[in-house]
This record gives C-alpha cells, sequence and structure tokens, in this order.
C-alpha cells in the first residue's frame, strides 16, 4: 500500500513535469507560428491602404506604376506625365482631403452624399490628375481609369532600399538597408568585443589569482544586469559627441557608437563562456606542456587556447547573437535613417529597433504591421542560423573529447 | 535556458496580475466610484491628461480616470472601436477619419483643451537664426543639404526627426513639409528628449521639437509661412495669437452619446484649475 502510494505519488510528479515541458515547447512553436503567420501576410496585399485606389484620367495612356514612381510624383519628385512615358501633361495630385478645395461643404452634402459623384465629376474634368481615394467613393459609372498595382513581392521586400512604411498613397517596403544595417553593427560589435574579451578571459582563467578573480568576475556579470536604456542613454551622451569629435563627423550616431555600446553589451555573455571553457582546458594537458619546458605564455597560446577554441567560438557566436536582437540601446544611438550603410561612421537603422519604434502606431492586421513582423521573421532566421552553428560547435568539441 | 524560464513565469505573472485586477477592483468599489472614464491616445497630450485626471480624481471620488498613450492613430481607432471613451489628439481629425465615423453613424464631438508650439531649433552657434517653411521642406526632403544655402557657414545639415509612429512627425511632415516624404537620410529618434540632446551636441543640426522642451542648449528658429516677408519667433504670446504657424491645438475627442460619462473630464479640464495645469505641463491655456 505504502509503495504503491508512493509510485503515484512519482507518476503525478512525473505527470507535472511533463505537462510544463510540453506547455513550454508548444508556446515556443505557436510563438513562432504566429510570427510567420503575420508575417507571410504582407506578399498577398497592395502596398497601397486597404480598400483605396489610384485612378487617372480615362484618356491617360498609363496603365501601371512602380511603387517607387508612385511615391515620387506625390513627392513632386515626378511632375510631368512625359517623365513616365505619358503625354507631355503637368501632374495634378488629388487626395481625399483635397476635395474641401474644390467643392463647399453644401455642394459635399451634410454627411458627404454627394462626395462620390463630386470627386468623378472633378476626375473627368482634369486631364492630368492622378486621383487616391477609397473605392466607397467610387460611383458606379466612374469615369476615370484605375491604375494596377501590383502585390507585395518578395524578392521586391528582401532587395528594396526604400523604408517608407508609412508613405501616401503607396507604401515603399524595401528591407535590405534594415537587413545591411543590423548585420553591420553586430559584426562591428563583435570586431570590437572579440579580442578584449578574449584577453579579460585569459587573464581570469589564466593569470590572475583566485582573490582578483573572485573579485572581477562577478563585477564583469553586473555588467548584464544593467538595463539596456542605459546603455543607450550613456552612448547618446558619452559615446556619441566623442565618437562625433573623434572623427570629426558632422553626427555622431552613428553605426560605431551603436557597435561600441552592444559591445559593451555582449563583452559579459563573451568572456563568461570563453573563461569557461578555458578553464575546462584539463590540468594534465597544461602541466605536460609545462613539463616539456613551454613558458606558461606558450602553454596559453598553444594549448589552452586551441584546446578551448570551439567554446570560444561559441562565445563569439553567442555575443553577436545577444548584439542582433538589441533594440533600446541602439535605437537611441545610431540615428536610425534607412539608408544603405557603406561606412560604420555614418547613422544606419536596425531590424529590432525599426519594430521597437514602429509597432506602436501600426494599425493591427494592417500592412506596416504585418510587414513588421516579417521583419521580425527576417531576424528570427538570423538568430536561428547563429544558434545553428552554436550547436554545430559544441557539438564538434562534444566528439574532441572522446 | 532563460526561455524556458520565462515561459514557466509567464502563468506565475498572469495569475499574479489576476490577483492585482481583483483588488483594484475590489478598492474602487469599496470607494463607491460611480464613473470609470478610459482615455487613450496622443503622447504629446499624455502628461497633461495623466495630471488633470489625478487632481480630478482627488476632487471628485466618484470619478475614475484611467490614462493610456500609444499616439493619436490609437486613440481614434480606440474611440472607433468603443474601447475608450475619450480619444486625445494633438491633430484634428482626417478627412478620411470623419468619413469613417460618419459612416458608423458615430456622432463625434471635439473639444480643445490646449494649444501647444512647435518649435524648430538648432546648435546654439549657428549663424541661421530665421528659415522659410519652403526651406525646411527644403532641408526635410533632402534638397538642401549644406547650411550655406539658408545663408550660413559651410557645413552639412544634420536634420532629426521624430519616428514615424509619432503624432509630431504626421503633424511636421503635414504642415511643414506639404504632405511630402522625408529624405530617407533624416535622422529619427526615440523621444523628443533625444531631439533636443542630439542638437545640443551636434553643430550642424536641426530639430524640431514641442515649446515645453525649450532648454538653453538649443536656439529656437523664427519661422515665415509667407516666403520670408514676416519672420515670427515661437513664443507662449506668438502662439496663443496665433502669428506663429507651427502651433496646433490638442484635443480630446469623444462621442456624443457618452457625453453624460465624460462630461466631469472634459468640463475640468476646461476649468480655470484644469487651465493652470496647461501652463504648468508648458503648453499653452486656451485664453
Amino acid at each position: 500500500m505504502k509503495t504503491n502510494f508512493k509510485n503515484i505519488k512519482e507518476k503525478i510528479i512525473e505527470t507535472i513535469l511533463m505537462l510544463s515541458s510540453a506547455a513550454t515547447s508548444i508556446t515556443v512553436v505557436l510563438i513562432v507560428f504566429f510570427l510567420f503567420i503575420e508575417g507571410s501576410g504582407v506578399f498577398s496585399k497592395k502596398p497601397i491602404e486597404d480598400g483605396f485606389l489610384l485612378a487617372v484620367h480615362s484618356t491617360n495612356p498609363i496603365n501601371k506604376l512602380e511603387p517607387e514612381q508612385v511615391k515620387d510624383i506625390f513627392d513632386q519628385k515626378i511632375t510631368n506625365w512625359k517623365q513616365l512615358g505619358g503625354k507631355d501633361q503637368p501632374i495634378v495630385l488629388f487626395r481625399t482631403e483635397d476635395i474641401t478645395n474644390f467643392y463647399t461643404d453644401e455642394e459635399l452634402g451634410a454627411n458627404f452624399e454627394h462626395f462620390p459623384a463630386k470627386i468623378n465629376e472633378y476626375v473627368t474634368k482634369t486631364p492630368g490628375v492622378i486621383a487616391f481615394f477609397s473605392d466607397k467613393y467610387k460611383v458606379s459609372n466612374f469615369t476615370g481609369k484605375e491604375l494596377d498595382i501590383d502585390k507585395v513581392k518578395f524578392f521586391e521586400f528582401l532587395s528594396g532600399e526604400e523604408w517608407y512604411p508609412t508613405a501616401h498613397p503607396i507604401a515603399q517596403m524595401g528591407v535590405k538597408a534594415l537587413i545591411f544595417g543590423t548585420l553591420w553593427v553586430s559584426f562591428g560589435a563583435i570586431l570590437i568585443a572579440l579580442p578584449i574579451g578574449l584577453a579579460a578571459a585569459i587573464y581570469l582563467s589564466e593569470i590572475a589569482n583566485k582573490k582578483t578573480r573572485n573579485i572581477l568576475k562577478p563585477l564583469i556579470e553586473l555588467l548584464s544586469g544593467i538595463p539596456s536604456v542605459v546603455y543607450g542613454f550613456f552612448g547618446l551622451v558619452i559615446i556619441v559627441p566623442l565618437i562625433q569629435k573623434v572623427f570629426g563627423l558632422p553626427v555622431g550616431e552613428t553605426g560605431l557608437a551603436g557597435s561600441i555600446v552592444l559591445a559593451i553589451m555582449a563583452l559579459p555573455t563573451i568572456i563568461t563562456i570563453s573563461e569557461d571553457a578555458m578553464r575546462n582546458t584539463p590540468r594534465a594537458m597544461k602541466e605536460a606542456s609545462l613539463a616539456l619546458g613551454a613558458s606558461k605564455w606558450q602553454t596559453i597560446y598553444k594549448v589552452v587556447i586551441p584546446y578551448s577554441a570551439s567554446g570560444i567560438t561559441a562565445a563569439a557566436i553567442l555575443g553577436i547573437g545577444r548584439a542582433i536582437g538589441e533594440t533600446m540601446a541602439v535605437l537611441m544611438v545610431t540615428g536610425n535613417a534607412a539608408v544603405m550603410p557603406s561606412t560604420l561612421l555614418a547613422p544606419l537603422r536596425t531590424i529590432p529597433a525599426t519594430i521597437a519604434a514602429e509597432l506602436g502606431e501600426a494599425a493591427n492586421g494592417g500592412l506596416h504591421y504585418q510587414a513588421l513582423f516579417a521583419l521580425g521573421c527576417i531576424l528570427f532566421l538570423i538568430t536561428f542560423c547563429i544558434n545553428m552553428i552554436v550547436e554545430l560547435v559544441t557539438n564538434k568539441k562534444a566528439h574532441k573529447k572522446h | 535556458m532563460t526561455k524556458k524560464g520565462l515561459f514557466l513565469m509567464l502563468p506565475l505573472m498572469a495569475m499574479l496580475s489576476c490577483g492585482k485586477e481583483k483588488n483594484d477592483s475590489q478598492s474602487t468599489e469599496n470607494a463607491s466610484a460611480e464613473t470609470s472614464v478610459t482615455i487613450k491616445g496622443s503622447d504629446t497630450v499624455l502628461p497633461l491628461a495623466q495630471k488633470e485626471a489625478e487632481e480630478l480624481m482627488k476632487a471628485d471620488k466618484n470619478v475614475s480616470v484611467t490614462v493610456v498613450g500609444g499616439g493619436t492613430g490609437v486613440g481614434l481607432t480606440a474611440l472607433f472601436d468603443g474601447t475608450t471613451d475619450i480619444a486625445m489628439a494633438s491633430r484634428d481629425l482626417k478627412t478620411e477619419e470623419k468619413l469613417k465615423f460618419s459612416e458608423a453613424k458615430q456622432e463625434i464631438e471635439s473639444v480643445t483643451i490646449a494649444f501647444d508650439a512647435l518649435a524648430v531649433i538648432v546648435h546654439p552657434d549657428n549663424k541661421v537664426s530665421q528659415l522659410t517653411r519652403e526651406q525646411l521642406e527644403g532641408i526635410y526632403t533632402g534638397k538642401i543639404t549644406n547650411w550655406k544655402e539658408v545663408g550660413g557657414e559651410d557645413a552639412k545639415i544634420v536634420a532629426y526627426s521624430r519616428e514615424s509612429s509619432s503624432g509630431t512627425y504626421e503633424f511636421f511632415k503635414e504642415e511643414v513639409m506639404d504632405k511630402k516624404n522625408y529624405a530617407s537620410n533624416i535622422l529619427s529618434m526615440p523621444a523628443t528628449g533625444a531631439i533636443v540632446q542630439a542638437v545640443g551636441q551636434t553643430k550642424g543640426a536641426i530639430g524640431y521639437v514641442g515649446l515645453a522642451y525649450e532648454t538653453k542648449e538649443v536656439k529656437q528658429l523664427a519661422v515665415s509661412y509667407d516666403q520670408g516677408k514676416v519672420y515670427v519667433a515661437p513664443s507662449i504670446a506668438s502662439a496663443k495669437d496665433k502669428t506663429y504657424p507651427i502651433s496646433r491645438p490638442l484635443f480630446y475627442f469623444y462621442n456624443k452619446a457618452n457625453a453624460a460619462k465624460v462630461k466631469p473630464v472634459v468640463d475640468y479640464a476646461l476649468s480655470a484649475n484644469g487651465q493652470k495645469n496647461v501652463s504648468e505641463i508648458g503648453y499653452i491655456p486656451l485664453n
């Protein structure tokens, strides 16, 4: 009876443990699933606001415009149809709210009931017009010509360099500059953090005495406990003006500032993991090296570092992982200009900063919202690849041991 | 490992927050609050609405007010969906929004609760002290890139703007840039405070901030909206008499069907005490 009871107790505990791990895995899978469902939605949509249309005069020979051309028209960079291969005719812009410039409130009716007819009338009498309005206000016998607009294409989404998700009337969804910005800042960070982190790890594991180590290690680990907004503010007030002065730049918010802040944030990860790897070097190997007459430096250089190489690689890659996903600090110091980065000494914009800055206003389920989720998918894929590499590297290490 | 830990903690946190919610509702029941009003929207209006909500709740125990930010667009969407009683806005309704409300047969009442002026700021060492609207448009659309083109030194212009989720960003685009898009190399900052900080330490910088953020580290420009005939410097006085062109009213919007419920909040905002708060927060009172 007693053993039976014990068995049941064990069974219950087992079930609880199993359920909690199952719940965890299911949650993770559901989140990833949700991310990709939302993100892929962007490719089934037209970059124009839902239910809106672009129309031109019926005699206009142009049937189709690229998103970029539409933006340039409404930014008044293109002002004549001739520039787009049409007639020599100045372009007249018309947005829904412009209607009040041409018609009085009485003409439109108290509840805007004459709105559709007036839009039609205006489009019909203006040969150079390009009109942007909701298709609810399109009369059934509309005399203008609706422009054809392509859905957002996967390839254009990845290769486009213009990121104007809120541009009217057609959003520009090019994430290339953001992807490159993210990668540039992260790799810049790792270039700075790796040598410093390695040096610190070697010192802590091989050179420092126990007392120094016991003081230094908790201090370094404390670095990872500082909230990232504090790093961001530190970067904005100290690092940004410093970079501006040292390099004589017109502006200090640069990729380099982001890299430095991220490097500081990635240091604890790199130091802790690579130090652990170095301390795992078997004592026998080090003693054998010393017994053969190698100096302390030679032992570190020829035995400890090669032995812990996979651990160091894992540390570097996890450091990159930390850097790639970091949001707030980067948002504050990189300037967030969505241009293709050509140097670390210019402002750039990263994917996490974009998501953090724009998700607040993006309407739930809208194109902008889904585009931000698609950005999240890209970020997920990047970090997923990085984690796979870590997995491979650490597996290799396990083989080596046997 | 940390991820797992987080997910294990989630249900716990949910439970805790549930418990807290219960306590909250109990305490409000105890205080026998008769009406509870939700206000949501513009981050510009947020500090003002918060302050007024606190004082109103102190003065009138029967009213409980919850204030949430998120941006003008967020507030108006919530008002449309009926998830908030009052929407704070730093701009008037767009034609499309008016149409959306009138289609849904919702009658919306707008109340102007204060005014705000948008000041254009530069580094204090900058020789330029005035710009026309056209020049500002040129700078922010990327046509003008050097200060010597607008009468300053030969130095590159570094233009700062807010993020696209900001109502101020939208307002500047509509009113100053003639609805054109910002150039892609404009630097965008997550908060108004960050713009002041950046402009104060960058020589060729230009930015725009609400009048409440004025400090000694930056210089304010006079602006002309009539091709350079009259330049007006931003100040509380010039915004009040509407000679300063880039000023904007701040609004409360509410559904007319809901008027009785929101009346205490709106009345307080327009009262002498409410308007005193407006100046304390740094905006311009109605009269």
